[in-house]
């Protein structure tokens, strides 16, 4: 059902707009993307009281309509286009009154493009907590629109937000906020006729931004760009012209409408609780003990849920087993995509607790800190310092991370933190380095507290951390910077997270998680296991009628024969030709054929590995269990030398490939998810290869 | 003087800024000419800092700073 009536909202970063668009919508939401680019557009249907639907648009926040980021570029272009299916009908500017100045720039720049406009005025509760008085029939008088005291967090004043919403005017009302005319009087005048408005604020802000805007025809942009070349127009000269006459009108409307104590923003509660969280030496105590905090609520509180999930998973196989008949359909189904569809979903957990802590560093104003008490740090190595948090979340897993860097405004920054945060030693290794390290490493200890393994293991961490951090170095000086860095950035005062902002946050980056990583991950799934499940020519058969012959079917119990079966079906297969094929490339690191049948199946994901060992050793009975697994993998021979296969060398040459090969098919899908560019993903996993391959290279040599 | 000289307490009025692209920026913000500012803290490592400003906290970089001439 259409709704009759369509709202933008639009505000300022925390001022608790997410809150009042939840208090509006409810659970009527859906996100989707702004055409053309990679946003995230949130919509829901709001019933109003007169029975009417309105449909209502967040969109991101912002100080201005100059945007700064990708995702403020949106909100001028979205108000600004005419007859597309997101122009407005109503702007909501949702205003923090605690903070009105600054809050009304935005307002002052929205009320001139003359759309028909309701003031939310949100945290009444605060306000009146500090003292400051705001008389709202004079500044909505002053303004000339419908102001509405409000405070979403309580829900407070949202049913009156609904009734100035269904009866607001069609036509815009506001009174001029400043003259617009006086800053480019002639270029306004010329690109209001060429563009046929008459509206000089709109004339003013396509002189500004017609680059950027999709809505205007390269021949309209043209003739803007010759207008301003004709009329010498400066854009950032004109911009501080306007927003000093916009502070100057926004100063004479609060002079006598709003009353601030002086004492009103001194030594609050939240300047004492910086004084603790920023401090020199607790500030960075307090951080660490927060991070290890999530890292391990991530692995503990996940452990549960995910066998959870890994078992219904082969329960449900099981049962598609018995009930299907045999045949190749049936193998597909149960083995390409039940197992495929179990790989994506057994990441949710982690992705959702991550995001449930991410939300609420960020809800209660922590994130911010943290970025400003290690923005130093990270920007020596060519991070920001909101790349902290996304580098430590990759230990849990680099999918939910990646996500996480839409909170980095800086294009470079954003794009050197997602091409590291994959090198982070994410949770899928730790099966492949845990096998490996127990092959090869003694179980000792040296120093009397320090065990071997453990020491190993350690190692690999660290590791990862110091690779992230050194690749990120050298990217600084490849990417090139498409605009100045600066950290000009709200330290929002500290608040309690909303809980159900948590949920919604959980709930929303799962959703996406699975249906845009989910789709490339079971199509590489059904892929591998077609490559896995039959081989060229009349191999299988050959190998069933080999093994139907009386000498093996008599002398083995049938599950050995099958399992000897399966090995020599996997060593004929697509994917074991393929070993054969590479094993010239990946014998100087170390490896063997089947070693290279490995790698190829574990491309869609690291943990795949011990299971692919496990098949092609044949291991008897559970092929879960790690000790048999490695058991077969020691005894293992070199056919040619006679030598063990896995020596120290082999195994740290291969522990080094999946610390840095790129063999995660949902990471690559959400690097092209997040980049919406192919290059990105094909870049990282190019140098990620050439990486692994050079530090294989080099470990096997060193310990050969 | 700059606002980057002044120390954590110490508040100043903005005068005008050296950079224009910064000083967009900064004014957008709310730290425009005539505006009082006061230094509410600075990070652990020296940088960036932490003023107040139009009755909010503004953390910004020293050299952002270093464009704030102030009266």
């Amino acid at each position: 059902m259409k709704a009759d009536i369509r709202v933008a909202l639009v505000g300022n970063p925390n001022t608790g707009k997410s809150t009042l668009f939840n208090a509006l919508t409810g659970l009527n939401q859906k996100i989707g993307n702004f055409p053309g680019v990679t946003v995230d557009k949130k919509t829901g249907i709001c019933q109003l009281t007169d029975g009417r639907r309105a449909e209502i648009i967040d969109l991101p926040g912002t100080y201005s309509l100059y945007p700064k980021s990708k995702d403020e570029s949106i909100v001028f272009s979205v108000l600004a286009e005419k007859g597309s299916d997101l122009t407005p009908d109503l702007i909501v500017v949702i205003l923090d009154a605690t903070n009105l100045k600054r809050n009304l720039l935005l307002y002052t720049q929205v009320a001139d493009l003359k759309i028909p406009v309701v003031i939310a005025l949100n945290m009444m509760d605060m306000a009146k907590k500090a003292n400051i008085t705001i008389d709202i029939d004079l500044l909505s008088k002053r303004l000339g629109v419908p102001v509405v005291p409000i405070a979403a967090r309580q829900e407070k004043g949202i049913e009156d937000l609904k009734q100035a919403i269904a009866y607001a005017n069609k036509v815009a009302l506001q009174v001029d906020t400043i003259d617009v005319r006086s800053i480019a009087p002639a270029l306004i005048a010329d690109i209001e006729s060429a563009t046929q408005t008459d509206n000089p604020y709109f004339a003013l802000q396509l002189a500004h931004q017609h680059e950027h805007l999709k809505f205007l025809t390269t021949e309209q942009s043209n003739q803007i760009e010759a207008l301003e070349e004709k009329h010498a127009f400066h854009s950032q000269k004109a911009q501080a012209a306007e927003t000093i006459s916009r502070y100057n009108y926004i100063n004479d409307v609060l002079y006598d409408t709003v009353q601030t104590p002086d004492t009103a923003h001194e030594e609050s509660i939240s300047n004492k609780i910086d004084h603790i969280l920023t401090h020199r030496v607790f500030g960075f105590i307090i951080f660490m003990g927060v991070l290890l905090f999530i890292f391990q609520s991530i692995f503990a509180w996940s452990a549960y849920p995910m066998s959870l999930i890994e078992d219904s998973f082969v329960w449900a196989e099981g049962l598609l087993r018995n009930v299907l008949p045999a045949g190749p359909l049936a193998d597909l189904l149960i083995d390409g995509v039940v197992a495929g569809l179990s790989g994506v979903l057994v990441f949710i957990p982690q992705i959702a607790i991550l995001f449930a802590f991410i939300s609420i560093l960020e809800d209660t104003g922590y994130m911010s800190r943290v970025t400003f008490m290690m923005d130093k740090i990270m920007r020596k190595v060519g991070l920001n310092g909101k790349s902290v948090v996304p580098l430590i979340g990759g230990f849990a897993c680099a999918v939910p991370s990646i996500m996480s860097t839409r909170t980095i405004e800086n294009w470079k920054d954003r794009m050197i933190t997602i091409m590291v945060t994959p090198l982070v030693a994410c949770s899928a290794r730790l099966p492949v380095y845990t096998l490996l390290i127990a092959l090869v490493v003694p179980n000792k200890n040296v120093w009397w507290i320090f065990n071997l393994q453990g020491l190993a293991l350690t190692g690999m961490y660290v590791l990862s951390l110091v690779s992230a951090v050194l690749v990120a170095f050298v990217m600084k000086f490849i990417l090139k910077a498409r605009e100045r860095g600066y950290f000009i950035m709200e330290l929002p005062v500290y608040r309690m997270p909303r809980w159900r902002n948590v949920l919604l946050s959980m709930y929303e980056r799962s959703k996406t998680f699975v249906l845009q990583a989910g789709k490339v991950i079971i199509a590489v799934s059904i892929i591998l296991w077609v490559l896995s499940s039959y081989g060229p020519g009349d191999r299988f058969e050959k190998i069933e009628q080999t093994y139907s012959q009386p000498k093996y079917t008599k002398t083995m119990t049938p599950d050995s024969l099958a399992r000897v079966i399966s090995t020599e079906k996997l060593e004929n297969s697509y994917a074991g030709v393929l070993g054969h094929v590479i094993e010239p490339v990946i014998k100087p690191i170390g490896f063997d054929w089947k070693i290279g049948i490995a790698l190829i199946t574990s491309f869609a994901a690291r943990e795949v590995f011990v299971g692919t060992m496990a098949t092609i050793y044949s291991v008897e009975g559970d092929a879960d269990r790690i000790d048999s697994v490695q058991d077969k993998m020691r005894k293992a021979k070199n056919p040619e030398t006679g030598q063990p296969v896995f020596t120290l060398a082999v195994a740290f040459s291969l522990m080094m490939f999946y610390a840095f090969a790129m063999q995660c098919a949902s990471t690559v899908a959400v690097v092209y998810r997040e980049t919406k560019d192919w290059r990105w993903p094909a870049a990282q996993f190019a140098y990620m290869t050439v990486l692994a391959y050079g530090m294989a290279f080099l470990v096997y040599h060193l310990l050969r | 003087m700059t606002l980057e000289e002044l120390a954590v307490g110490e508040t100043g009025v903005v005068k005008e800024f050296t950079d224009l692209e910064m000083s967009v920026k900064l004014m957008e913000m709310g730290c425009l000419p005539g505006e009082t500012v006061k230094i509410a803290r600075i990070a652990p490592l020296g940088d960036p800092i932490a003023i107040q400003v139009s009755g909010y906290q503004l953390s910004l970089r020293r050299f952002e700073a270093s464009t704030i001439i102030l009266q």
